[in-house]
């Protein structure tokens, strides 16, 4: 049996790295992406420099994925922006760039992995949320509003994609110490952590569980769902 | 040119025939051959969507164009351009921007 094909987002840093890393060790050709380049590599990974709100360069990215590797086996939509501010504090520009990169790109993924599944009528796609969606967390309405699309992207997709024998799940997580958070005051994050059921940070490992429990071919007969960590619902 | 996506076209769904994903009588694909829409169109709409990313794929492998053919105007023309094999390929060709000679 062939080596899964694992495409993930992000993958430059935090948990991006960490899920291609987790999936390397077992043993999937992992491909990524990200603006800039990482420090880091593998004999069994691919990168692609791109940003993922440019249609263009992630149609030309998955024409290279299709002719280089024939076709994809998982997608894991991790990329994605935060923005901590008061509404009444924040620019257009922030919007903007909040819905791009997280609603935009997440669909823009969707969409070319899934034509490349389509073709094997197989293929799991994981998008990312956030437990702030269900906590309404104030700070956060355009993170929020943009994760709220994501889920919504998820359901919708799900049932689109099923004929076609793809899976599409997301992922909750709470807080995970990551660039991500850095800029979130400590108070703010021991609030947030406390609404939790299971009070403590996220771990990048937390989130690779449910990854992987997505990706399993057992799971085949779960779409449409969104999982949130630590007990949030 | 139009030959050539004509081509294009046919050739995709003998692939797809062969694997299952139409029943079209095999000496039954060519220019006139129906797809969507009317009286005779036999793909339904998943099909038809399956149909477009083929062909959307088979025209970036032999012509290096990235190209996307159910547009929101093509999707709301009156006659659909997905009736048959040789209005697919007009409008292809109309999307591309190529000459159809």
């Amino acid at each position: 049996m062939s080596a899964p094909i694992t495409l993930i987002t992000g993958t430059r840093k935090g948990i991006g790295q960490y899920l291609a890393e987790h999936y390397l060790r077992q043993g999937h050709q992992v491909i990524g992406c990200s603006r800039t380049a990482p420090d880091w590599q593998h004999e069994n990974y691919c990168h692609f420099l791109v940003d993922v709100t440019d249609e263009a360069a992630v149609q030309q990215m998955f024409a290279e994925v299709r002719r280089r590797f024939g076709g994809l086996d998982n997608l894991i939509n991790n990329a994605g922006i935060a923005a901590m501010n008061h509404s009444l504090l924040t620019p257009i520009a922030t919007v903007r760039q909040v819905l791009e990169t997280n609603v935009i790109g997440t669909f823009l993924f969707c969409r070319e992995a899934a034509k490349l599944m389509q073709v094997r009528r197989k293929g799991h796609i994981i998008n990312f949320s956030t437990v702030a969606v269900p906590l309404n967390l104030e700070g956060e309405s355009v993170y929020v509003a943009s994760k709220a699309a994501v889920e919504g992207l998820t359901r919708v997709l799900a049932r689109e994609f099923a004929p076609l024998g793809i899976t599409v799940n997301t992922i909750g997580p709470v807080p995970i110490e990551t660039d991500l958070i850095r800029g979130v005051p400590a108070k703010k994050i021991e609030q947030l952590v406390a609404r939790q059921a299971l009070p403590r940070l996220g771990k990048a490992e937390d989130v690779a569980h449910v990854a992987d429990f997505f990706i399993n071919p057992a799971s085949n007969f779960i779409t449409g769902q969104i999982i949130y960590l630590g007990g949030v619902n | 040119m139009k030959d050539q996506i004509i081509n294009l076209i046919v050739d995709t769904l003998q692939e797809m025939n062969q694997s299952g994903e139409f029943t079209y009588e095999t000496d039954t694909i060519h220019g006139d051959t129906p797809l969507y829409g009317g009286i005779e169109g036999t793909l339904d709409s998943l099909g038809l969507v399956k149909l477009i990313v083929a062909v959307e794929q088979g025209i970036q492998d032999r012509l290096n164009i990235t190209v996307a053919l159910a547009d929101q105007k093509a999707l709301s023309q009156t006659r659909t351009p997905f009736r048959n094999v040789h209005t697919l390929a007009d409008h292809a060709i109309n999307v591309i921007g190529m000459d159809a000679t």
